[in-house]
């Protein structure tokens, strides 16, 4: 096996260092009512040539593009990846280290990230950042649990508006904890309703989307500065990061933690992982915050370096005291993300996240030209809710057929959006391609 | 690190066996961390005190004190209420490095009830403690 | 010549991004502009945000000279302890860059997705056959977040049997994950130490076990670098209150194929893939952290789950008991490519060689190093091996001084301080594809060390002197925190 370098003469020498006779002997510790008795039951190992064979059968056995259009969003993004960013990325210097517990050896990682922490905490708007998490559902998670840290109430406030599936996970990770997750409700215009924020009391934090599931765009403002009347703060969070190359950052907004997907800097779809969970607050909420930091400093002689720091919030130092038991970040990410969004530069995010809007724009018109139902009137980024045609309630499967995927159906999170879909346009869609979404309903 | 013959234990303080020092200083007790503890952590980088008008008993914890790799939280000597805190140590926390007893202190107690300054230990009883440790 | 990039003539020095950008630059090539700009009210839009402009050439050297300042599996012998860096397979990549994986939607309809949930339903039967479990959900994106998904479901495991408890047995030996993760869910952590041998004794368990106990966390192979030789007897205890056994499987690349974690009475376990399934690490991430379970305990695993019906998979979503999502979508799939593709690669055979020459390197090195450092518990060792810098105390040379020292000889430091058992502990884990020509000239260089500890113990307070920076202070970054530029 090409991984495994011993010779059988390597091998004897090393037992006879060791002391034992054989293998086996190197297990007598293990006693005989732990071992397996049988060989595990697994396939033959397959040669590299077989094994990619077998790789690229089950490759083409998903539904992507050129041969699909898809118009799905909902968290996960296809965007354009420079050859530059996933040549970087696959330099095995970043990818085959550890985590950069001895700074002296890494500080490629460290820079990097350090670089990553500014760049997010500048697109958020935030004073810091960290290091990175999973994914935005476990980011919201952790910034809820973090507000709850700080404030020291029982109960969170979240927008029903917020990814169907980040609920979820913060309906998860809260289960066990006795502390209490209520949702608000939404308008006809599609942005959340915080009218009932007024009978709460005992509130740690609200938690709203923007852009939300429904691609509209909330006005932070305004919820933030309810928020803290009610002496809570305000989470910001989000799926579709790149929006801020345009938008309002959710700091400028007022929040007081951001926590989101960042995905669309420059990772792939993945089928849905791994995905990069964006975490920013202001500076007065460092000591809570979950999760890495890299800080700067100095050497013996002076020369600027980098290191992981504020360590005692930590897990391996705090045990069951730390702020978080993560101990990852999702370290490659966070460098496919700064590489991303300083290959874009300020200019060229903002010139990208305005083609996704516009392109968006071009699909609502057009389908609402069409005779589909667009329900929510709010200014939206990259993404909307439609509705078919009345009568076309079977074009999905037929849509299908014709190898387009028109969005994502609402039935199952939303019930009283049944027949509604979520659709989603990124610069990765040609006028071709949303012409022929558009034809489907004219015909 | 010290050796136990190079500590600094002043016989102006009594001492906690968790290594909190506490001062009479007119009505109220100035306390803080002594040089046994401040050498064990090493570099302090962090001190977390609690608010002014909050109150603790005798050995409840009031502070946390973090070096790189390690935290330690610190039992207040005396009950009663907060009635200052040192704010030079949250830019300066390395004062309880350098001067644990004076400049580095971390509060003044309005004591609840002072006799129990009588149950705290004096420099001599520490060091035999710390002797008997070792 | 001071100012200057050059060091060695390889390594260059590099500014941060933001010093180095220049506005007017792009490297980007954005996409044409095929629709009309629509006016979006200015409200809503933000101020400048200020990105470094750089042009690709820029961001190319940028990146690469950092690169350069890493050390990676790819350089060198990296024997951190507990971290299990061994060689991350090339094809694995190529296989998880495949253009129908790496752009696959999450939400795809399942008819459209077969290939991605066939990987995810193997993986899923690969990981309970290794274990000797009996189900398994790949969606926690690392081996923390697989522990809290097993605390979980040990909370929802007592919530449905109608009587939730407090407190969860946690060996001093453990990772610190461990008891963040219990806390977490509400559990009090327990602490019990091991014995004179570094291993849980029944006895001890026996003694703290009660009706208020959720359950145990042992790490089996422990961060000792033992089996838990007790570990079935301790389970009927644990049983016999109610309670559930998790193991931590961090170190399951020692036993593969040797060991059945199902017949020892572990109820569930977590598996790093990005450890014993060869994965990269990525500088910290993205990792994952597999559950596997028993019958017994299958309902509680997240959703959606992954099943097949006829040759077609799917996902289910309807599980009642199910503790819910961890993820917003699948867990980590890139990630679980690469380890589908490295099981596929060794087959069963070499999996079980695996483990076995992870075990003879260790106590290759444990034998080697013997006599020049202080060996705390002298016994054979599974896949990693622990020793202090006791002997070293006289000279005032601590184990941090000999890690850094090692870097001059061109090796990774081990894992140093942990497990905090051992003071000064210095845990070395080689893993199998460690050739004994690199463990040999491993073992030459920190022989090297001790001697110099011995005679000459400024080369090692002033060590590395070799890498990109000297020592770094990390008081100072500590004192006054420096986050963003």
């Amino acid at each position: 096996m090409r991984y495994l370098p011993h010779t059988s003469e390597e091998i004897s020498r090393m037992l006879q260092v060791v002391g034992v006779d054989d293998l086996g002997d190197l297990f007598s510790t293990i006693p005989e009512d732990c071992r397996l008795n049988a060989d595990l039951n697994l396939p033959e190992a397959l040669t590299e040539w077989e094994l990619n064979d077998h790789m690229d059968a089950l490759s083409r056995d998903v539904a992507v593009a050129p041969d699909y259009r898809i118009f799905l969003g909902a968290g996960s993004y296809e965007h354009f990846i420079p050859a530059s960013v996933s040549h970087l990325l696959a330099r095995s210097e970043f990818v085959t280290s550890y985590t950069p517990y001895q700074p002296e050896m890494s500080q490629g990682t460290l820079q990097a990230i350090y670089e990553y922490q500014t760049l997010a905490a500048r697109l958020m708007g935030m004073d810091i950042a960290t290091a990175s998490h999973y994914d935005g559902a476990t980011a919201l998670a952790e910034s809820l649990l973090m507000a709850i840290r700080i404030t020291k109430q029982k109960r969170v406030a979240v927008s029903r508006l917020i990814h169907p599936l980040y609920r979820q996970v913060v309906k998860t990770y809260f289960e066990p904890t006795g502390f209490e997750v209520l949702e608000l409700g939404y308008l006809e215009n599609g942005t959340t309703d915080i009218t009932a924020l007024d009978d709460i009391d005992e509130l740690a934090a609200v938690a709203v989307q923007s852009p939300n599931f429904f691609g509209c765009i909330e006005n932070l403002q305004d919820i933030g500065e309810k928020v803290h009347d009610k002496k809570a703060l305000f989470i910001a969070t989000f799926t579709e990061a790149l929006a801020y190359g345009l938008l309002k950052s959710p700091g400028a907004q007022g929040a007081d933690i951001a926590g989101g997907e960042g995905q669309s800097l420059g990772i792939s779809c993945s089928f849905g992982g791994p995905a990069l969970g964006m975490l920013a607050s202001k500076k007065k909420f460092m000591r809570s915050l979950p999760g890495r930091l890299v800080g700067k400093t100095q050497d013996l002689e002076g020369n600027r370096g980098f290191v992981l720091t504020l360590a005692t919030r930590e897990q391996h130092i705090r045990r069951e005291k730390a702020t978080s038991n993560i101990c990852t970040n999702n370290s490659l990410c966070a460098l496919a993300a700064v590489m991303y969004m300083s290959t874009l530069g300020g200019t060229g995010i903002r010139e990208l996240a305005c083609l996704n809007r516009d392109k968006a724009e071009y699909l609502k018109k057009g389908l609402k030209e069409a005779g589909c139902i667009i329900p929510f009137d709010t200014p939206t980024f990259n993404e909307f809710v439609f509705r078919f045609p009345a009568g076309g309630e079977d074009a999905y499967s037929r849509l299908l057929e014709k190898k387009i995927v028109p969005g994502l159906s609402l039935d199952t999170y939303y019930p009283e959006l049944a027949g509604h879909y979520l659709l989603c346009v990124t610069e990765t869609k040609s006028v071709d391609d949303m012409d022929a979404l558009i034809r489907e309903f004219k015909s | 690190m010290k050796e136990i013959s190079e500590l600094n234990l002043p016989d102006n303080v009594r001492y906690t066996e968790d290594h909190e020092w506490a001062r009479i200083e007119g009505d109220k007790v100035r306390a803080g961390l002594d040089d046994y503890a401040q050498d064990q952590l090493g570099d302090i980088v962090f001190v977390e005190l609690p608010r002014i008008g909050d109150t603790f008993k005798k050995g409840e914890m009031f502070a946390t004190v973090e070096s790189v790799k390690a935290v330690c939280e610190c039992y207040l000597p005396i009950g009663g209420e907060i009635i200052a805190v040192n704010q030079a140590l949250e830019e300066s926390p390395e004062l309880v490095n350098k001067s644990p007893y004076e400049d580095g202190w971390f509060v003044d107690i309005r004591p609840s009830d002072s006799s129990e300054m009588d149950r705290l230990m004096t420099n001599e009883d520490c060091m035999e403690r710390l002797k008997g440790a070792k | 010549m001071k100012g200057s990039i050059g060091t060695t003539g390889l390594i260059m020095n590099e500014p941060l991004l933001w010093e180095k950008g220049r506005e007017g630059r792009c490297g980007f090539s954005l996409p044409r502009r095929d629709v009309e700009s629509v006016p979006l009210d200015r409200e809503l839009i933000r101020e400048k945000l200020e990105f470094p402009d750089l042009s690709e050439i820029d961001i190319v050297r940028h990146f690469t000279r950092l690169s350069q300042w890493n050390f990676s599996v790819d350089t060198g012998m990296y024997p951190l302890g507990s971290c299990t860096m061994k060689y991350s397979p090339k094809t694995n990549e190529r296989q998880a860059g495949r253009e129908g994986f790496v752009i696959a939607h999450p939400l795809l309809p399942s008819g459209l997705s077969q290939g991605a949930l066939r990987i995810m339903f193997e993986l899923q039967q690969y990981l309970a056959e290794i274990t000797g479990m009996d189900a398994v959900t790949l969606q926690p994106a690392a081996g923390a977040q697989g522990e809290l998904t097993g605390m979980l479901i040990i909370h929802a495991f007592h919530k449905m049997k109608g009587s939730q408890r407090s407190k969860i047995i946690v060996p001093d030996t453990a990772h610190g994950t461990n008891p963040a993760s219990a806390s977490l869910c509400g559990y009090r952590s327990v602490p019990v130490k091991s014995n004179e041998q570094g291993i849980l004794s029944a006895e001890s368990i026996a003694e703290i076990m009660d009706e208020d106990t959720a359950g145990i966390m042992i790490t089996n192979p422990n961060t000792l670098g033992f089996f838990e030789e007790n570990t079935g007897e301790i389970a009927e205890i644990v049983h016999a209150d109610g309670g559930l056994v998790y193991c931590d499987g961090a170190n399951m690349n020692a036993v593969m194929g040797i060991v059945d974690m199902g017949r020892i009475g572990i109820d569930l376990m977590h598996l790093n893939l990005h450890k014993t399934f060869s994965t990269p690490h990525g500088g910290g991430g993205p990792g994952s952290g597999p559950v596997a379970v028993t019958k017994e305990l299958e309902p509680f695993l997240p959703v959606p789950r992954v099943v097949k019906e006829r040759d077609k998979y799917s996902l289910i979503e309807d599980c009642p008991e199910s503790i819910g999502r961890v993820a917003a979508f699948h867990g980590n799939f890139g990630v679980m490519i690469k380890a589908y593709s490295y099981i596929r690669s060794m087959g069963p055979e070499n999996l079980k060689r695996a483990s076995q020459f992870a075990v003879l390197n260790a106590n290759y090195i444990k034998e080697s190093l013997k006599g020049y450092l202080h060996l705390p518990y002298d016994r054979p060792c599974m896949h990693e091996c622990i020793f202090s810098d006791k002997d070293q105390k006289p000279a005032k040379v601590t184990t941090l001084d000999m890690a850094k020292r090692l870097m001059d000889y061109g090796f990774h430091p081990p894992t140093v301080y942990f497990p905090l058992v051992v003071h000064g502990a210095i845990m070395i884990e080689p893993t199998e594809t460690e050739s004994k020509d690199e463990i040999d000239q491993f073992v030459r260089a920190f022989r090297a060390v001790v001697n110099e500890a011995r005679q000459n113990p400024d080369s090692l307070y002033n060590a590395p002197n070799k890498c990109k920076v000297k020592r770094l202070d990390e008081v100072a970054a500590a004192r006054r925190p420096c986050l963003t530029g």
